[in-house]
């Protein structure tokens, strides 16, 4: 894919102008690539974004950082860890999960409004976007929101267009807020729980002070037993006083602590990436839903395996390959997306026809030639 | 401020419009009288006042969808109205159009702890919604200062920030679903108790719309438990600069206190006058409060005072009990109070990066004394979110005329540093003619293009957020097709 866009230097476009005379210059569909990392492809040229590259402001006082579409999420991820920051919604690596290579852009990340486990309690992606400019499917460019935390200038394109899937338009640069990187962190472990108690104890956590930033539950860990994980994460005092009182909350299980950081940072990155899926056969399903509800979702799905992160909120499914994950939930307060599959089922799910029907409308009036990711979202 | 000639074919028909209202509603939910219509002339941006045709306090999202089919059939246009404290003329009718007022749908309608959520009808005000949560200490977050009084409708519409929202964000991050009434009736269920959307984010965008895409009738809020405890400290320097600095240091420490507040010298010299907190006589004053368990707080106040003392404050008071706490936060409290005491004032509400404070404070220093009137600062420095206020005489002609000038020119100096011209009031008809300097013409076509995807005829919350001239094609258009 790389190669054959080389030699089309017109859908590898470097500036901004570049790419929305691409975008206005195109006689077919075009399929919006940043790393390509993310499993979604569609019928049409590869307009590839990699070549808008470079942070372009970062200002960690403002807890600020804007940069082109294109950029490597390294990259960003470098430049703030050598500020002691972060992005705060914590992006899943889709390449162990999928079996792709490449490397994620922020663009990808925006485009897909994607986020980790830390969205149960910081937010998602959507919620530390701050700015956007893009290219819209007639090649016109257009930009809204801005470098400030808060904005409530005109309508909130940023947030339509995070999540949209490139379908409304090619984001050129984002803005987002950013938060300071912990000094500590610490992560809970209960083992033996089933997925009713594990999501009973998550909303109990959820329910104290004590801040937590992510509550999973893994119903066969590694050591063949279901471990429950809860992670704090701030001063070091402040997390070895929260781990205590969480201890003594939980006073009837028992509750391991790890504190080393680099065995937190690895717990959570396999969550975050969903490792336990990994290379192995069948279709994977996300599922958004009340945490509440996983328990009896989780009986409707029959998974062959199952992760569940967001307090329960999220689960990661693995199904025979083919199998209508939706057929198999029914009706239910949620949406469930097919993040690695075969077979003709939508990646995501239907909507509803007086949502569906405003979803054209905007796609409609933002892509009127319908050429932006066809298929994909809209 | 001009606004649209109101439609006359509406206004003769209106005994026929208020018949088919009265057709839907319970009699006494449908206010037709003159003399009874002049309560919605206006919301907080008092300057501004023009009765509606009528008014109409539906009790449910049925109701709300008949009154939405009749206006739509009728072209009539409609302002949907919370609790009518915005400050931006956020719900200014035009004489042409039908007030649609939230205010009898005011149910809490599920409250779950386990899922941390509460749904609302959006009636209900801000600070009931907490207090409907709080015997088992719970909290919703957003907390703009009018509070006590303003409604969920009006927080969604406007996307409503204030003082805690550095740490819990703002309407749009605390928002998870919603019940919205199209204007042509229909009825759609956005989001719910689960995270994200399946689809294009149409929740975050109807957050902040103004209610120009849709009425809210019911609202999914996240609710979260309280902190173990909160405590203040005050500082007091002898420069902006060095105010400003402080600032920015303590959120490069990795500190993220719930709040930090600023006020300017006008600013103490006038809550101080009227509310006698005890405040230093100094250029700027600071209040940072941090949230946690003692131990916590301690830690965080520590490391917090640490930086502060390095910018050689005048003056650093930490709060040792309740009563303490109460007294620093008591003047930056009555801070709009002293100055209504004094003068009228107008309230601005730009966003600048923090970076800028220093030179933008010296500016708006410098445009005071061009314009003769005196300003005063008071704002959410953690998150660049100005409030300066323009003290003036409404009853002085012409004083009005200036202030407004002044403002103006206060929030193009935001836009022109990288900031926004709203961050937390919305645009409404206050800001609506400088949507220009913010925005280039394709940015605001754009914007554009998503009311007529929810709102064809353009009937909702007219000659609101776009300034006349770029609407005005697609408002003719829309009249003429009628």
């Amino acid at each position: 894919m790389a190669i054959e866009t080389m030699n089309k230097p017109g859908l590898a476009p470097e500036t901004e102008a570049q790419l929305a005379e691409a975008v206005r210059d195109a006689k077919g569909p075009l399929c919006l690539q940043g790393g390509g990392t993310r499993g979604v492809t569609c019928d049409g040229d590869v307009l590839d974004t990699r070549g808008l590259s470079g942070i372009t402001l970062y200002e960690p006082g403002a807890l600020t950082l804007a940069a082109q579409a294109g950029t490597p999420l390294d990259e960003i991820e470098a430049a703030l860890r050598a500020e002691g920051q972060r992005l705060p919604f914590e992006p899943m690596d889709p390449r162990g999960l999928l079996g792709t290579s490449g490397a994620p852009t922020i663009g990808g990340v925006v485009a897909g409004n994607v986020s980790g486990p830390r969205r149960l309690q910081a937010g998602a992606c959507r919620d530390y976007m701050l700015g956007v400019r893009f290219v819209d499917g007639m090649g016109t460019v257009i930009k809204n929101g801005g470098r400030v935390m808060k904005n409530v200038t005109g309508y909130d394109l940023v947030k339509l267009m995070t999540g949209s899937w490139g379908s409304l338009g090619a984001l050129s640069e984002v803005s987002l807020k950013v938060l300071p990187r912990p000094e500590a962190a610490a992560c809970l472990l209960v083992d033996g729980l089933d997925v009713a108690q594990a999501v009973q104890l998550m909303a109990e956590a959820m329910g104290s002070p004590y801040e937590i930033t992510g509550a999973a539950h893994d119903p066969e860990s590694a050591a063949g037993q279901p471990v429950t994980m809860l992670r704090i994460e701030g001063f070091a005092q402040s997390v070895a006083y929260r781990a205590s009182a969480l201890q003594a909350m939980f006073g009837l299980h028992e509750v391991r602590v790890e504190s080393d950081p680099e065995a937190v940072a690895d717990t959570w990155r396999r969550v975050r990436d969903v490792d336990k899926l990994h290379g192995r056969d069948g279709d994977v399903w996300r599922i958004s839903c009340k945490p509440s509800d996983a328990p009896e979702l989780a009986l409707r799905l029959q998974a062959e395996a199952q992760l569940f992160d967001w307090a329960g909120g999220l689960i990661w499914a693995l199904l025979p390959a083919g199998t209508d994950a939706r057929e198999r939930l029914g009706a239910y307060d949620g949406y469930a997306t097919q993040v690695r599959g075969t077979g003709d089922l939508p990646m995501f799910q239907p909507q509803p026809a007086a949502i569906a029907a405003l979803s054209r409308g905007l796609k409609q009036r933002f892509d009127p030639r319908g050429i932006l990711n066809p298929g994909i979202l809209v | 401020m001009q606004m649209p000639a109101p439609d006359s074919t509406v206004l003769t028909r209106k005994a026929r419009i208020v018949e088919r209202l009265l057709s839907v509603l319970p009699a006494d939910a449908v206010i037709h009288d003159p003399a009874e219509t002049r309560a919605y002339e206006c919301d907080a941006l008092t300057a501004y006042r023009c009765p509606p045709l009528a008014a109409v306090l539906p009790a449910t999202t049925e109701e709300v969808a008949a009154v939405l089919r009749i206006c739509h059939e009728e072209g009539v246009p409609v302002v949907p109205r919370g609790a009518g404290t915005s400050l931006a003329g956020g719900a200014l009718p035009t004489a042409d159009s039908v007030i649609l007022g939230v205010a009898r749908m005011n149910a809490v309608l599920e409250t779950d702890y386990d899922n941390r959520v509460i749904r609302v009808q959006t009636g209900r005000t801000n600070l009931s919604v907490t207090g409907a949560v709080e015997e088992n200490d719970f909290f919703y977050a957003p907390d703009p200062s009018s509070q006590l009084a303003c409604a969920i409708a009006g927080n969604i519409a406007m996307n409503s920030g204030g003082a805690h929202c550095l740490k819990y964000g703002v309407t749009t991050n605390n928002l998870l679903g919603v019940t919205m009434v199209q204007m042509d009736g229909t009825v759609v269920e956005i989001g719910g108790a689960h995270l994200d959307s399946g689809g294009l984010d149409l929740l975050g965008l109807i957050c902040g719309s103004e209610g120009q895409l849709g009425v809210v009738t019911e609202a999914t809020l996240r609710i979260l438990r309280k902190p173990e405890g909160a405590r203040p400290v005050l500082m007091g320097f002898d420069s902006n600069e060095v105010a400003g600095a402080c600032v920015s240091d303590i959120i490069k420490a990795g500190l993220l206190p719930v709040a930090i507040e600023f006020m300017d010298r006008p600013c103490i010299r006038a809550t101080e006058d009227f509310a006698k907190a005890g405040y230093p006589d100094c250029e700027a004053l600071l209040i940072v409060e941090v949230e946690g368990s003692e131990a916590e707080i301690d830690e965080q106040l520590g490391l917090i005072l640490q930086i502060a003392r390095r910018h050689d404050p005048v003056e650093l008071r930490e709060a040792k009990d309740a009563d303490e706490a109460a007294r620093i936060w008591l003047g930056r409290k009555s801070a709009f109070g002293a100055m209504g005491n004094i003068n009228d004032y107008m309230c601005l509400d730009g966003t600048i990066p923090v970076s800028e404070l220093p030179y933008v404070l010296r500016r708006i220093g410098e445009l005071s004394g061009e314009y003769g009137l005196e300003v005063a600062n008071v704002f959410h420095a953690g998150d660049g979110n100005m409030h300066p206020l323009i003290l003036f005489d409404a009853n002085a002609p012409g004083q009005l005329e200036k202030c407004e000038a002044l403002g103006a020119e206060i929030l193009k100096l935001c836009v022109e540093v990288g900031g926004c011209l709203t961050g937390e009031h919305g645009v409404g008809i206050e800001k609506r003619d400088l949507m220009v300097d913010q925005y280039a013409p394709d940015d605001l076509e754009a914007q554009m293009a998503v009311k007529d995807v929810f709102d064809d005829k353009w009937l909702l919350n007219p000659a609101k957020v776009f300034p006349l001239a770029a609407s005005e094609a697609r408002r003719m258009s829309a009249l003429a097709a009628e």
